[in-house]
């Protein structure tokens, strides 16, 4: 599973610098979710491949949740119509954290980016990354801030979920609005969840 | 995120000596020519004396002259107008420019504060500010990061500054001051943050601080005393805990963002407490006093004479910060002293402003569904209460599951944006929202500093109306009915203004700023500003000539749901009109535009 164990200790070496051992334990839970989704960015990153891996197709699932094939985390669209569980967690959640700044659906407001374009654009780690830590742009005609929502487990906890929704949106694979069918809450979900949270 | 400094005794150059009232404000107020407070007056009616421009001739309307803010966040409140000086302020970072009217409004001065830019996202919504305030000599201005400064208004120089709130618990500003006598009163923001709403007092020789008043906790803090009531009630003892469950209450917002009013013959001033926190009901069992409720203190010890609760244990974040509009008007043949205020729940309520007494709660959009009505008989034990309707009850339908159709939508049938209200015609004109939502709420846990909402919304134009997200409305308070409605494109996110020229100005999102005619809503005039706006409208006259004056800048609440355009659920494809995306329309831009009549 762990393709590239480097990039994932520099995100973990970041976190932990930035809460300087807050809320550790929480942090080492999700981080170990982390681990466990592993990566395939330093290839990419290095831009010695002439191909760009596809970021956006399920290779596999685990446990109710898709990745591609560099184990990054994906959404996926059954033959049915159904979407998984955690892009409907996403939704759900985008909607609590994130809508009050980026705009509903990840459209974007008048202040803060339409995140279904970053979540595109933007490599899933720089994603996390940002999530987790933070970004200031101010300047004489910007004022733009992100917070840093590395100890908020309303958000970490459902990270991916919110990444992977945000892709769908981003590829249309999911329209506006609350999308109506999905796949079951996975027990292995389920259970990560109350670990998370509690 | 950093932590702020606290400036704990920053009760810094203090020059002023004994605290004294400003006996000349409300002799100011009642000077058409000036535009003293953000309200117009200590009974936020909103109108104007002046009738230079009128309904005969505002359809020859011309632009004076602008000024841009050159900041290009959300643009709400207005500037003021003090003898020949205008003060305009902007949206973080909370820039003040002191223009001379006579001399083409070159910049006398200018203050920026330093503040730190993660105030910026513990504010939910956008970066506003709704302006400055005057007494004394003072320009006072309550910045983001809720460190409030007096400013000497002649040069622009710090006299004192105090902080109110800790931006690192989410405690920020966005709200205007109210000064009264040698006080001013000071409110807080930061409902989804977690953060226990307070009033607090501050004094205006030195800023030092008089009294505070929290929305929910001991009885100590709350400040109420024996003689307190609730519907004519006294409160008893620990009104603001025991319909709290556990520790709830110490995040339990009830945040005091809006306008503040003021009666001096009481020696009251009036406004309202936000949502309780967090927006999932079932997290908060109980009716979560003091939150959405309407408060009457004393302005010299805070002590609240009267409370009224509308929205006991709130499901769908119907915040009761909107402005208390204070008339003398006759019901039913007795002359009475009333408070009226239009609430995010959809309901119109007219009460006795002297006893808290319940006259009118009626709805003032026809779409409002969550609840039937107010219980109005007294002898029901229900006597006050919304009776909330099951299907669109978001606690009773439960965690996790989607209440759909809900009207109004959180942002409610009116938000912050001030209605205003004509002592000639006696009808309040009032900018709204027609919008619905669905609401799921789900389990949250809460970390100091961080957004602590839970609940999911998607909002959509009212079904089966005429597909707009708006109307300005024309109300008659003592009996609870719309006397006309204009329907608009957009949600009236722009403070009203009515003149005694018989006319009522307001602005829209799409820029326009609108003359109406005040007793039949005829549009009369309109102007495409360079930028939405969800500005006051405010007049003036200086050198004989009344000038019409509104910040546009759009942003706020309007620029995170509009701007990308809103979307219903349950419609097909080939709904009309209303879905239309503000970006469609217009773009960000700070801008004070001034109009005149031809000369």
């Amino acid at each position: 599973m762990v393709k590239n164990g480097l990039a994932q200790f520099d995100l973990r070496q970041s976190v932990f610098f930035k809460h300087k051992g807050n809320s550790m334990g929480k942090l080492g839970i999700l981080l170990a979710v982390s681990v466990f989704i592993g990566s395939g960015q330093a290839a990419f990153a290095a831009g010695t491949t002439e191909e760009k891996p596809d970021n956006i197709k399920a290779a596999y699932s685990e446990g109710g949740k898709y990745f591609t094939e560099d184990d990054v985390p994906t959404y996926n669209i059954a033959e049915d119509g159904k979407i998984d569980w955690p892009s409907y967690s996403g939704f759900r959640r985008y909607h609590s954290e994130c809508h009050v700044c980026h705009g509903p659906e990840g459209e974007g407001s008048s202040y803060a980016p339409a995140l279904k374009v970053s979540a595109i654009d933007m490599d899933y780690y720089d994603f996390v990354d940002i999530v987790v830590n933070g970004r200031e742009r101010v300047s004489a005609s910007v004022n733009s801030v992100m917070p840093s929502f590395g100890e908020n487990a309303n958000v970490m906890c459902y990270l991916d979920d919110i990444y992977v929704y945000l892709k769908a949106r981003g590829t249309d694979a999911i329209p506006r609005g609350r999308p109506r069918k999905k796949e079951p809450k996975s027990d292995a979900i389920r259970e990560a969840e109350n670990v998370c949270l509690e | 995120m950093k932590k702020f400094l606290t400036l704990t005794a920053a009760l810094a150059i203090c020059t002023a000596g004994v605290a004294v009232a400003d006996p000349n404000l409300q002799s100011m107020m009642d000077d058409p020519n000036q535009w003293v407070s953000q309200t117009g007056d200590y009974k936020n009616q909103r109108y104007s004396k002046l009738d230079q421009i009128n309904k005969d001739n505002v359809g020859n309307l011309q632009v004076a002259w602008t000024f841009s803010t050159g900041v290009l966040r959300g643009h709400e409140g207005s500037p003021l107008v003090i003898g020949d000086t205008m003060y305009v302020h902007t949206p973080f970072p909370n820039i003040v420019y002191a223009l001379n009217l006579a001399d083409e409004g070159k910049i006398l001065w200018k203050y920026e504060p330093k503040q730190d830019p993660n105030v910026i996202p513990v504010m939910c919504c956008d970066t506003v500010h709704r302006g400055v305030a005057y007494s004394d000599g003072k320009i006072y201005l309550h910045q983001a990061d809720t460190t409030i400064v007096a400013l000497d208004a002649k040069s622009g120089a710090v006299v004192w500054s105090v902080k109110n709130g800790d931006p690192g618990i989410g405690e920020t500003n966005t709200a205007t001051v109210m000064p009264v006598k040698d006080k001013i009163i000071v409110g807080i923001s930061g409902g989804e943050f977690g953060v226990r709403g307070s009033v607090t007092a501050y004094n205006i020789s030195d800023g030092s601080r008089a009294w505070r008043a929290y929305s929910m906790g001991p009885d100590e803090d709350i400040l109420v005393d024996a003689n307190t009531t609730h519907l004519g009630k006294p409160v008893g003892k620990d009104s603001g805990m025991n319909t709290w469950e556990g520790d709830q209450w110490k995040i339990g917002g009830g945040t005091t963002w809006g306008w503040y009013s003021y009666d001096a013959e009481e020696n009251m001033i009036y406004y309202g407490s936000g949502n309780p926190s967090t927006w999932n009901p079932g997290q908060r069992p109980g009716d979560n006093r003091w939150s959405m409720t309407i408060m009457a203190r004393d302005a010299d010890t805070g002590v609240a004479k009267w409370f009224y609760q509308m929205t006991p244990h709130d499901e769908w974040d119907y915040d009761g910060i909107n402005e208390m509009i204070l008339t003398e008007q006759e019901i039913d043949g007795k002359a009475r002293k009333i408070l009226t205020h239009f609430d995010r729940n959809g309901f119109g309520y007219t009460l006795d402003r002297v006893s808290g007494e319940l006259l009118v709660a009626e709805k003032f959009d026809p779409k409002v569904n969550w609840a039937t009505h107010v219980e109005m008989d007294k002898g029901s034990a229900q006597y006050g209460r919304p009776q909330v309707v099951a299907k669109y009850s978001t606690e009773q339908n439960g965690e996790d599951v989607n209440s759909t159709g809900i009207c109004p939508a959180a942002l409610g049938s009116k938000d912050q944006q001030p209605a205003a209200y004509s002592p000639k015609s006696e009808l309040f004109y009032v900018p709204t929202n027609h919008v619905c939502m669905d609401y799921e709420p789900f389990r949250v846990s809460y970390t100091a500093g961080q957004p602590y909402v839970g609940a999911t919304l998607a909002m959509y134009p009212a079904g089966e109306s005429h597909g707009g997200m708006g109307n300005f409305i024309a109300w008659d308070g003592k009996t609870g009915k719309i006397v006309w409605s204009v329907p608009e494109q957009f949600s009236v996110w722009s403070g009203a203004l009515a003149t005694a020229g018989d006319i009522v100005f307001y602005g829209t999102l799409e820029g326009y700023l609108k003359a109406v005619d005040a007793s039949t809503g005829k549009e009369l005039y309109k102007f495409k500003t360079p930028s939405g706006i969800i500005g006051n409208v405010m007049t003036y006259a200086h050198g004989g000539k009344q000038y019409v004056a509104i910040l546009s800048g759009v942003g706020g609440w309007a620029g995170i749901g509009l701007a990308a355009g809103l979307t219903n659920p349950n419609d097909g494809l080939g709904a009309v009109g209303g879905y239309a995306a503000l970006s469609d329309y217009t773009a960000l831009g700070g801008n004070l535009t001034v109009f005149a009549l031809p000369n």
